[in-house]
């Protein structure tokens, strides 16, 4: 999910000179945009090698851990905005990730794969799990181990005491504000500790 | 590359943390590339335990004499030596050139022998600065070290923080654990109680104490291996393929292994350098005058910095890096940190790993151009 509008969309939700802790930085681009347009500082976590070594030769901060293992790394609120960006489903403890970035972030931004998707449930009414674009995998041999609805955070996010500052869709680049659940490939969440 | 040592001399007493000083002293050092016009190329390699100034090349008429990091720096390696003038320098109380315990006290015309002082990782980094000094640099693009020379990488970025930036701290930790120093003590033991240690003159008694120096060696060896790559490389292979029944010969492989490094370090390396050196790094500590916060000790560093660790390094475990890392990140400097799933152990920090070879010269890379 690197493409350049959906990078922009996401980056318009951190405030400028933000400090930020990206979960999951991939090769690093987020954070680069942010470092170069937004005058943002922070850190990228990341687990796979190629990764790691793609931030390094970017420039941009980059540490090398298992979020399975947990976030006690960091102190309470001690960054401006966690990204968890394509990151939770992921994840094994996604609940506690959420909580944790709540913790260590004075807010958190959050994007997934929206599974409710009409073209997901299409496919799931015509019962076969969805493979497209977005979720480019077979449901036996998916790193998506976790899979979950625009909706579904919302009531997530309740559970855990989150407050909602902004929620949308995205889908191909652009903000579906307008039925996200059903109309975007990617559900977004800002919020922070209620 | 074909390199020769130098040696720089210091008139100037050093004075050194225990409280004594040393003077008339020089150090061996060794360098390559070239030295940009405004000096701002310099790198400064700091070594571990039983290495030296000699960290890259080889010396001329001797094919098997590289340099300990020569898989790391050199013309076209991680640190490039076409782009970095690199410095190898040998530590004071060493047996590999710089004034240590086999060189005559000029107070009293003696030689040192136990009588050398105890140096501490920070007495060595003040002994690098001067040589920087007496080479004309001012700021280091980047001080690197494994190990033992990771600490002084980073202790470089405490004493002096307006002449590094860019620190490169490889299978390191911000102090020995018990366990650690433990190994230490036992390394000890075995060569103080070895009869021709003389408390440590025996220099005067033509003898070498290498019954200890083997046994140092050994222990240290084992710490230096993960149980994963011993069982891969000796399993329990017997030497003569058969149960022989002795308690006192070698039967398994592994044993004439460590007993052929023992030998080998024996016979070069110094038995007061051994226990200058791994004092060094029990007291190696940065945290303990700031309440045992590493937090706050670093809070004056200035560097930016990588730091790399090893999975199945459990003499300085990846849990040790990542309190550097914590440590840094609470003070919000520029820390990158890749741990390597390299199954070698402590050792790996030496050997040739793709991924930790690509961390190091990317980071270096990224040097260079904001260098440039």
């Amino acid at each position: 999910m690197s493409d350049h509008a959906t990078m922009q969309s996401i980056a318009r939700l951190v405030p400028q000179g933000a400090r930020v802790l990206d979960l999951g930085c991939g090769d690093g681009a987020l954070l680069d945009l942010l470092q170069r347009e937004r005058g943002c500082s922070g850190y990228g976590i990341e687990i796979a090698d190629d990764n790691v070594l793609a931030c390094v030769k970017r420039g941009v901060n980059v540490i090398q851990l298992n979020l399975d293992e947990g976030l006690s790394m960091f102190d309470d609120a001690s960054f401006d905005v966690v990204l968890q960006i394509d990151t939770l489903q992921h994840l094994r403890n996604a609940e506690t990730m959420l909580v944790e970035t709540a913790r260590v972030g004075r807010c958190g931004v959050v994007a997934f794969p929206n599974f409710a998707h009409w073209p997901n449930r299409l496919s799931i009414a015509r019962g076969r799990m969805p493979v497209t674009r977005r979720l480019p995998y077979q449901w036996y041999d998916t790193p998506n181990i976790r899979v979950g609805t625009y909706k579904d955070f919302e009531v997530l996010a309740t559970k855990n005491r989150l407050t909602i500052l902004d929620a949308y869709g995205l889908q191909d680049g652009r903000e579906v504000r307008v039925l996200p659940n059903a109309r975007a490939g990617t559900a977004v969440f800002k919020f922070e500790r209620g | 590359m074909i390199v020769s040592p130098q040696s720089m001399s210091f008139p100037d007493p050093l004075p050194l943390r225990s409280g004594a000083s040393i003077r008339g002293y020089s150090l061996a050092y060794e360098t390559y590339g070239t030295l940009d016009a405004d000096k701002s190329n310099a790198v400064l390699i700091c070594h571990a335990l039983n290495a030296s100034h000699h960290v890259a090349g080889t010396y001329a008429g001797q094919a098997d004499s590289e340099g300990w990091w020569d898989t790391m720096i050199g013309p076209g390696k991680p640190v490039d030596t076409d782009r970095f003038f690199v410095i190898g320098v040998n530590n004071l109380g060493s047996c590999f050139g710089s004034t240590g315990p086999m060189h005559a006290n000029p107070e009293t015309g003696r030689i040192y022998g136990a009588d050398f002082p105890v140096v501490t990782v920070e007495d060595w980094v003040d002994a690098q600065a001067r040589l920087l000094d007496g080479l004309g640099i001012r700021t280091l693009a980047a001080v690197m070290g494994g190990s033992l020379g990771g600490m002084q990488a980073l202790s470089w970025t405490l004493q002096y923080p307006e002449r590094v930036r860019n620190a490169v701290v490889v299978a390191s930790a911000p102090n020995l654990t018990a366990e650690n120093i433990a190994f230490n003590e036992v390394a000890r033991r075995a060569i103080v109680t070895d009869p021709d240690f003389h408390g440590g003159h025996f220099y005067e008694h033509g003898v070498v104490p290498k019954r200890g120096l083997r046994i140092a060696r050994m222990i240290g060896h084992i710490t230096y291996l993960s149980d994963d790559v011993m069982n891969e490389k000796f399993g329990r292979q017997l030497r003569e393929g058969v149960v022989r029944y002795t308690t006192q010969d070698i039967e398994f492989q592994i044993e004439s292994y460590l007993r052929y490094q023992g030998d080998k370090f024996s016979d070069y390396f110094d038995a007061n350098t051994y226990l200058l050196i791994t004092r060094a790094l029990d007291y190696f500590d940065p945290a303990l005058a700031h309440d045992g916060s590493l937090a706050k000790a670093l809070a004056v560093a200035r560097a930016k910095f990588l730091l790399v660790s090893f999975t199945t390094d459990w003499r300085f475990a990846p849990a040790r890096s990542r309190e550097l890392v914590k440590a840094l990140l609470d003070n919000g400097r520029d820390v990158s940190y890749a741990e390597i799933d390299a199954p070698h152990g402590h050792d790996a920090f030496l050997l040739e790993d793709a991924r930790y070879l690509g961390v190091v010269r990317s980071y270096f890379n990224r040097i260079a151009r904001e260098a440039a």
